[in-house]
């Protein structure tokens, strides 16, 4: 089968590439167009590590076909910060010390950006069972449930 | 001790690597590439156990795209009558024949042969071309089955008690006299436990990229818990000569022990050599959940008297392991570890390593100690509970101090045991109230700590801020530790200070990171160079001065004259005497390479509290509190982070993790799916508790810490699941089916 010719756009920039038809949408990121940001844990869907949005929802890039890019807009880790200014989620990640291997971080951080886009001000419990679909096995997830909730709150107080 | 102040030791800085790590930039074994790259697939066994009688590659090697071919014929052979040939704590017979089988297969997911190819598709379709003639032989897996008196021989060269055997070895500790101990006791508990074994569970599953030059100049890139094992592992098994070899350590995404041997870069070294093509090879997860890891699933049976006054008299201990594949399960860790909290006068403990047809189990943090604590600590409730003494109370009468002597040998120093108890005592979580189907449990537990091997360099820069180099891999913020360390020694500011790991050509040897080594023994060598270096910085002003050197100090980051006898001058910063160093003698740095000695073990008293939901059998952490000697925490939001770690994956192992095998001897369940770690929404906050009691023999007092937070949480949450039911687990884990059938069987019957 030949190669199929996608039209996207990734973090807001215009790309075309070309895929085979079973090519993962995270295989595509991390393959052709050099985004390494978004690791692979699992391939199936279990682990989060892998996370984007696609036209703004949160899913696993490892469970979607590269085809199915064409005419929408992907977000990927390497679209959070702006320019050097960090995203005030990963500034709270640093400061909580959230990470510590650091391997599901990208996918922690795209999945809780999607959380607060959706519910500026989560309870504990809203925090925990939004991202039950990204593993850590490093944190205990404490420090990343905290960090979550914190910047929650300062982006309330920013824009009131 | 050498440092007084401390504006930098015990802050929550902002660790070195971080902003790439939120941001995606930080490099992983798997996020590179190298041109003209091919891409690296391995066949693996489909059973658990079987002769190979050969192996035929050519329709492999013809199918176009297809570069290379390897098999065990290609890896250095480490014959067993030759006898061990130790790297560290592995023997290279074993090491040989686990990358890559010889004459028998012994778990599915053994390697069998490796293929490189232009795509990943062409690989995985070139394995599918091999074909290999198998025995299959019978198998078993379970230490039960291994033990049977006709059970399957792993290893038909190996004896036990003169009889053809599946334990390839027995350790013991020994104090005292049992016998006797027993005799003086006024009671005596004694029962028997099992685990399963669990997989370290890291998110990043092993990958290198290696390119092999066609003078033999090797470049590996991967991820592991020591570059210089990795260059070791490689060369011991390829040939190629360590100098030839340049290991790059790439960010590691967790290892926990598990990333401790190599499995991919010898096959991928090889690969390479005879593509003369840089070679990538990524395991899928399910490669990872069949042929890594695991640690050992367990059988032991504890048994301890003490008198009607609680004091304990008397313990005995013994300990079967699964090893897997080939010896070598940390018996070492349960033998030694399980008693160490406490003085008891008769003590013996032993271990035997138990092979079986599962893969070759890799280290998992304080390898074997939680296996031995989840044991002794369960019957230890059951002594308070038959003595109405209160668990913790039972624990500080029996504590382990300075001067008593440990069964496994050495006699404590100052240690901070007693000073966890009295905390989890004090802690307002212990005296919470407990509503229905609540439980509470405590559990104590040790781990050895290591030193050993360590180099660094301190290197100033011309504008005059620093570099450390050392030659740790840096899995949970070690980085952040030793700047905050080198900071601190140089009176500087933390930014000023760049913290980067060497590849084994450009920094001295450094022994793994394992045994809760990396901060102890890498900031010893750095607090050495950093001297060094301010030695140095000292004489320079003392040179400009026209003064003694002893007559000058380093101070806030710049050399200061010790007094006004001394002379009248404006002092020199860092920067000053950089910018003068190419008059003054030249470049200033320094480096150390050491044997670190001095780590003392630690202990840490966990405070769990469970809910029962006793109509589905699931049981929730609802409270959890971690209570730790740390020593020096001087980065307390990674020592931190190390306790939280670790208390979650005790808790997986306690409640969920487990394999499942099928009939045919194949794992069920290698996935994360069904291999279900805790999630975010499983676990409560966990609350930690730092002790510091520092260590005497560390320029910082710094103790290790990222193993002792595992080995209590076992029998922690046990405790807690009995003190809210009335009965007692003495399996693991006590899942939802194993609870709701336990509530399910007659009250008074004890669970499984
Ligand atoms: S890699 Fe996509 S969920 Fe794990
Ligand atoms: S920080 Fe290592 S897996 Fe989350």
């Amino acid at each position: 089968m030949p190669k199929l010719h996608v039209t996207t756009f990734v973090n807001g920039e215009p790309v075309e590439f070309l895929c085979e038809p079973y090519e993962t949408m995270l295989d595509a990121l991390r393959g052709q167009l050099g985004l390494t940001g978004s690791k692979e844990g699992c391939a199936s869907g279990d682990c989060g590590a892998c996370s984007i949005t696609l036209d703004g929802r949160l899913i696993c890039s490892c469970l979607m076909l590269a085809a199915e890019a064409e005419g929408h807009e992907i977000r990927t880790i390497e679209g959070m910060a702006k320019g050097d200014k960090l995203h005030p989620l990963q500034q709270k990640f640093l400061e909580h010390a959230a990470l510590q291997c650091g391997i599901c971080t990208s996918g922690m951080l795209v999945a809780s950006e999607a959380l607060l886009a959706k519910n500026s001000n989560p309870t504990e419990e809203e925090v925990r069972f939004w991202l039950a679909g990204n593993l850590c096995r490093c944190t205990g997830y404490d420090k990343i449930v905290r960090a979550v909730m914190e910047t929650a709150a300062e982006m309330r107080e920013m824009r009131p | 001790m050498n440092v007084v102040n401390n504006k930098w030791i015990g802050q929550r800085t902002i660790r070195p690597d971080g902003v790439d790590k939120v941001t995606g930039r930080a490099a992983f074994a798997a996020d590179t590439t190298m041109p003209g790259m091919i891409w690296g697939k391995v066949l693996r066994s489909p059973h658990p156990h079987a002769r190979i009688k050969s192996i035929n590659t050519a329709k492999a090697e013809r199918l176009p795209g297809v570069k290379a071919v390897v098999t065990s014929r290609d890896i250095v052979d480490f014959t067993i009558e030759k006898g061990a040939v130790m790297l560290g704590i592995q023997d290279m017979r074993w090491m040989c024949r686990n990358v890559m089988a010889r004459d028998k297969a012994l778990f599915p997911g053994h390697p069998v042969a490796a293929v490189a190819a232009t795509t990943e598709a062409i690989a995985a379709e070139a394995c599918k071309l091999i074909e290999v003639d198998y025995e299959v032989l019978p198998w078993a897996i379970e230490i039960d089955d291994a033990l049977k008196p006709d059970a399957p021989i792993l290893h038909e060269f190996n004896r036990f008690d003169g009889k053809p055997s599946n334990i390839m070895g027995r350790i013991e500790s020994r104090k005292g006299d049992i016998a006797q101990g027993f005799k003086d006791a006024d009671i005596v508990i004694e029962r028997s436990f099992t685990t399963r074994p669990v997989h370290q569970g890291y998110i990043e599953p092993h990958a290198c990229l290696i390119s092999v030059a066609a003078d033999g100049k090797t470049t590996i890139w991967s991820s592991s818990q020591g570059q210089f094992m990795v260059r070791a592992m490689s060369s011991m098994l390829t040939g190629i000569p360590q100098s030839d070899i340049r290991a790059i350590p790439a960010e590691i995404g967790g290892g926990f022990g598990g990333k401790t041997i190599v499995y991919l870069e010898p096959l991928a070294t090889l690969l390479a050599k005879k593509s003369g093509r840089p070679v990538k090879m990524v395991m899928t997860r399910e490669e990872v959940m069949r042929a890594t890891g695991p640690t050992s699933g367990s059988k032991s049976t504890v048994k301890i008297g003490a008198k009607k006054d609680g004091t304990i008299v008397a313990a005995h201990g013994s300990f079967y392991l699964q090893a897997g594949a080939f010896p070598g399960s940390p018996i070492r860790g349960a033998v030694g570890c399980s008693f160490a909290p406490y003085d008891i006068p008769h003590v013996l403990s032993e271990g035997f390593d138990v092979c079986s047809n599962r893969s070759k189990v890799a280290a998992y943090r304080a390898p074997g100690a939680p296996i031995g604590a989840y044991a002794v600590e369960c019957v230890l409730d059951e002594l308070a509970e038959a003595l109405k003494m209160d668990p913790l109370a039972l624990r500080l009468k029996n504590a382990a101090k300075e001067g008593t002597k440990a069964a496994h040998g050495p006699v404590f120093p100052r240690i901070g045991y007693i000073e966890t108890l009295e905390a989890a005592k004090n802690h307002p979580h212990y005296a919470a109230p407990l509503g229905k189907y609540q439980g509470r449990g405590v559990a104590s537990g040790f781990w050895f700590n290591a030193g050993g091997e360590s180099s660094a360099q301190v290197n100033i820069t011309e504008d005059g801020n620093v570099v450390v180099t050392t030659g740790h891999p840096d899995i949970g913020g070690s980085r952040a530790g030793i700047a905050n360390i080198c900071a601190e020694l140089l009176g500087i500011d933390y930014k000023r200070v760049s913290v980067i790991i060497g590849d084994t050509q450009t920094v001295g040897f450094s022994n793994l990171t394992g045994g809760s080594r990396v901060l102890f023994a890498s900031s010893m060598v750095v607090t050495q160079a950093a001297d060094k270096v301010i030695a140095t910085l000292r004489e320079r002003a003392a040179k400009i001065w026209e003064i003694d050197p002893e007559a000058v100090k380093w101070e806030n980051g710049a050399a200061h004259p010790v007094s006004p006898n001394a002379g009248q001058f404006e002092p020199l910063t860092l920067a000053d005497l950089a910018e003068k160093a190419p008059l003054q003698g030249g470049p200033i740095g320094a480096s150390v390479q050491l044997n670190t000695q001095g780590a003392e073990g630690g202990f840490g008293t966990h405070i769990c509290d469970v809910e029962v939901d006793v109509d589905l059998g699931i049981v929730r952490v609802i409270r959890y509190t971690a209570v730790q000697d740390v020593g020096r925490a001087v980065h307390p939001s990674y020592v931190e982070g190390q306790l939280q770690g670790g208390v979650a994956q005790g808790i997986g192992w306690a409640l969920n993790e487990e394999y499942i095998y099928n009939k045919d001897g194949k794992v069920d369940n290698p996935g994360f799916l069904d291999y279900r770690m805790p999630v975010c929404s499983d676990l409560p906050m966990l609350d930690c508790a730092l002790v510091e009691v520092p260590n005497p023999k560390h320029p910082q007092g710094v103790k290790g810490v990222g193993e002792v937070p595992l080995v209590p949480v076992m029998a922690a949450v046990a405790n807690a699941v009995h003190n809210a039911l009335g009965k007692r687990f003495y399996s693991l884990p006590m899942s939802p089916p194993k609870v709701s059938a336990a509530l399910d069987a007659p009250a008074q019957q004890a669970a499984e």
